[in-house]
């Protein structure tokens, strides 16, 4: 491979980072140019050391395209445990204060990272390896476009590294889970759209008839997140050679527009997408068929037109007018069907192999993430009426909820997906350990459990002591005791995510040992060799 | 042919597929969002409601940069607890001119919608330096460094010019005294007639307790210390506000 034109334009691309950061505006704008230029020119350099001459060998049409895939796995996992790691370390400066450490690594400028860490670097990884290794196996075809998909690929990692360290800088536009600012949404657009053309360019191709119910949730998460991105982060820079920028929209429109966004980044990059994981990676697990096909039609459509409509859920009481945030309220209640549509369907496929999740942990994780996933979405449409809101809205037990979805839901699906994925990608026999997948399965799940039960009795805890009064009418608690209240919910959180994290280090270390060939020795499940018995 | 044989045609086209899957996902947005635009009581006007000065914005630019709004809400909700903690709820004309808005969704910390003119500036400074020792229960991180970054001024000019671009009713004038504004509010010596008439109600004076030099302290305390504090609701009709 000769790389000529990627290093020409690599190089263009350093040297204008380096114009950027000698006349930038603003000093956040410049030391994140030089990140950009440091990034570009090693990656340019890598390219020079990797040419090679000699003739490439032919690229066989018919074969799946899986290296963008190896690196996509190994990817999630990486980024997987940095933002869990990131996310224990904000639990503990919540806990003890004197973590912080200004100004790059306060609590306000971590948090972004491990929002944008958990969801887009591990769950955009997981989402991006996934989807190709589906439609590739689902559509029968080679991924459309050659090297297309190194290009997503790599240009979606050098997304999360400006996003990231955007945020320690104090580079953001303080629009939840869409923090980055205008020239990094530009780049992400333009990874999106080439994701898009990927990934519709060899559904195009494809020799089945039909397109896959996984393929269906997969494009329509696509699409409707360039939708959401591009409308949600309009906004004018005060300099092209600067960092800040300010939002088309103000005040309430520009809250629903920002609720509408960051509502359906859960609807459709953390449920529609992870729902085709679960339509591929369930029933090859099970080795069974999907459930039901007609159930599967009715709940996709049903999903992807419902989830729209819940934004303002997340705006109840506030400036928005009543009859917006009635209107998302019911939505998000009828959104509750659907939801538990999906859930059957994943968990009924499981129907007549039962007996596997005594025998098989990466089936007993994934049977664990529809539970969860059932469990969260009824938990969502609870809160979303405006009575219960009224007390959950701005205290922890949010939190909790989407820790529920977050960790039990995606994380443990996309786990599930990895464990089924590794061997096959690097063409081994078997994972390096199963028993060490079921402590991974009995940590993450020990975890959460710690994690959502905490939040919920603080949460609540903090919503009653705000409201409470005394026999003469007044106040009983000043906000200062509120937050004293909460000290040891916040240690036992940072205790439950680090269990969960600790099960996430040992995937990392059993999938590296399945990648470089090691079989671990160790007696087989319970159950999955059927015992002797004694002749009578 | 029953629905489920018809949508046989959509499986096989992956085009149709896309374009009807993007067609139902616009329809919620465009219902909810769209008439906000247009609706009186998300567009109204209420007496008092100015844009920031240039320290005021400077300062608004910090609490975004710091990411404030992670534990600090500015949504005050009308209910009987929040408006006798926090005070009168909070009106959508409040933050007409927040481009993004800054609502926020969690309170680790109290609501700041109105938390202008409730502390010294005294205390502010001391409180962002070291916060546990004024609020000994407080688990917010220290922001003492903000005393040591003077402001980077430039140009403030482009930033009012941004905003004035996505709406905000920035004058010529305004835009052309950007610099010397901002510099002016926080300097007790300078002359600020002119300033008081472009931005009424602005508070002004040394800040930070460095009288040498504008930084980013003076900025965030300045625009702390005008929150909330734009509309007077002795002469607020309650009747027009109803949502």
């Amino acid at each position: 491979m000769k790389f000529g034109t990627e290093i020409v334009a690599l190089g263009l691309f350093a040297f204008a980072a380096l114009v950027a950061a000698g006349f930038g505006v603003d000093e956040p704008f410049r030391q994140h140019m030089w990140v950009l230029f440091i990034v570009l020119v090693g990656f340019t350099a890598v390219l020079l050391r990797n040419t090679s001459f000699a003739r490439a060998a032919a690229v066989d049409p018919s074969a799946y395209m899986d290296g963008p895939i190896r690196y996509g796995a190994i990817a999630t996992i990486f980024w997987g445990v940095v933002g869990m790691l990131v996310g224990v370390i904000i639990a503990l400066q919540l806990a003890y204060p004197d973590l912080n450490i200004q100004p790059w690594l306060n609590f306000g400028r971590l948090r972004p990272l491990h929002t944008s860490a958990v969801v887009f670097a591990f769950g955009g990884n997981a989402l991006l390896c996934t989807s190709l290794y589906v439609v590739q196996r689902t559509s029968r075809a080679r991924l459309f476009g050659g090297g297309l998909a190194w290009f997503v690929f790599w240009g979606y990692q050098l997304f999360i590294v400006m996003a990231a360290t955007g945020y320690l800088l104090g580079i953001t536009e303080s629009r939840e889970y869409a923090e980055p600012e205008w020239y990094v949404d530009i780049w992400l657009t333009i990874v999106w759209v080439a994701y898009l053309i990927l990934f519709l360019g060899t559904i195009l191709k494809r020799k089945e008839p039909h397109i896959y119910v996984a393929n269906w949730f997969y494009l329509s998460f696509i699409v409707t997140i360039a939708m959401l991105h591009v409308v949600n982060n309009l906004s004018m820079p005060a300099s092209f050679l600067g960092s800040k920028s300010y939002s088309a929209f103000s005040g309430v429109q520009d809250a629903l527009t920002q609720w509408w966004y960051g509502h359906n980044a859960v609807g459709f990059f953390l449920t529609a997408g992870f729902l085709g994981m679960m339509y591929y990676f369930v029933p090859k697990q099970a080795n069974r068929p999907i459930y039901s096909y007609r159930l599967s039609i009715i709940h996709f459509w049903a999903l992807i037109f419902l989830y729209i409509w819940a934004g303002p859920h997340h705006l109840h009481y506030t400036a928005l007018p009543d009859w917006a945030q009635t209107l998302g309220m019911v939505f998000s209640i009828m959104l509750w069907m659907p939801s538990w549509g999906g859930m059957i369907n994943g968990l009924m496929t499981l129907s007549g192999a039962w007996d596997k999740l005594r025998t098989d942990p990466i089936i007993r994780m994934m049977v664990m993430a529809i539970a969860f996933y059932g469990m969260s979405t009824f938990e969502g449409p609870m809160m979303s009426i405006k009575t219960v809101n009224s007390l959950s809205h701005y205290t922890d037990w949010t939190i909790g909820h989407v820790h529920s979805g977050a960790l039990g839901w995606v994380g443990m699906i996309s786990f599930g997906a990895i464990y089924y994925m590794v061997p096959k990608l690097w063409n081994r026999e078997r994972l390096y350990s199963l028993r060490l997948v079921t402590w991974h399965f009995w940590l993450a799940t020990l975890g959460i459990v710690v994690y959502a039960a905490v939040m919920w009795v603080s949460g609540i805890m903090q919503g009653l002591m705000w409201r409470e009064y005394d026999e003469q009418g007044f106040l009983v608690y000043s906000f200062a005791e509120t937050v004293a209240a909460m000290h040891p919910y916040y240690v036992m959180r940072a205790i439950g995510g680090a269990m969960y994290l600790s099960g996430a280090l040992i995937m990392a270390w059993n999938v590296t040992m399945t990648i470089l060939g090691h079989q671990r020795e160790e007696e087989p499940m319970p159950g999955s060799v059927p015992a002797l018995q004694p002749a009578e | 042919m029953g629905l489920m044989d018809r949508h046989a045609i959509i499986e096989k086209n992956a085009t149709l597929l896309l374009v009807g899957s993007l067609l139902v996902v616009t329809v919620g947005g465009i219902v909810e969002i769209a008439p906000l635009f247009y609706l009186d009581n998300t567009i109204e006007k209420v007496e008092g409601m100015r844009p920031y000065s240039p320290l005021e914005l400077a300062g608004r630019n910090i609490y975004v940069r710091e990411g404030c709004y992670l534990c600090h809400s500015q949504m005050i909700r009308p209910f009987r607890d929040e408006v006798e903690r926090y005070g009168h709820y909070s009106l959508a004309a409040e933050s007409m001119y927040d481009h993004p808005f800054q609502w926020g969704s969690k309170r680790t910390g109290p609501d700041l919608a109105r938390v202008g003119d409730r502390y010294s500036n005294g205390w502010h400074v001391q409180h962002l330096t070291d916060p546990r020792s004024v609020v000994p229960e407080s688990i917010m991180p220290s922001y003492a460094f903000l005393k040591d970054n003077p402001i980077e001024v430039k140009d403030f000019s482009t930033h009012l010019v941004a905003n004035r671009r996505v709406g905000v009713p920035y004058s010529d004038d305004m835009i052309a005294h950007a610099n010397a504004d901002l510099m002016a509010q926080a300097d007790p010596n300078a002359d600020t007639s002119g300033l008081e008439t472009r931005y009424p109600k602005a508070k002004i004076g040394d800040f930070d307790g460095n009288p040498q030099q504008v930084t980013e302290m003076d900025a965030l305390v300045a625009y702390l210390q005008m929150l909330g504090t734009l509309v007077d609701f002795k002469n607020y009709d309650e009747a027009a506000g109803y949502r």
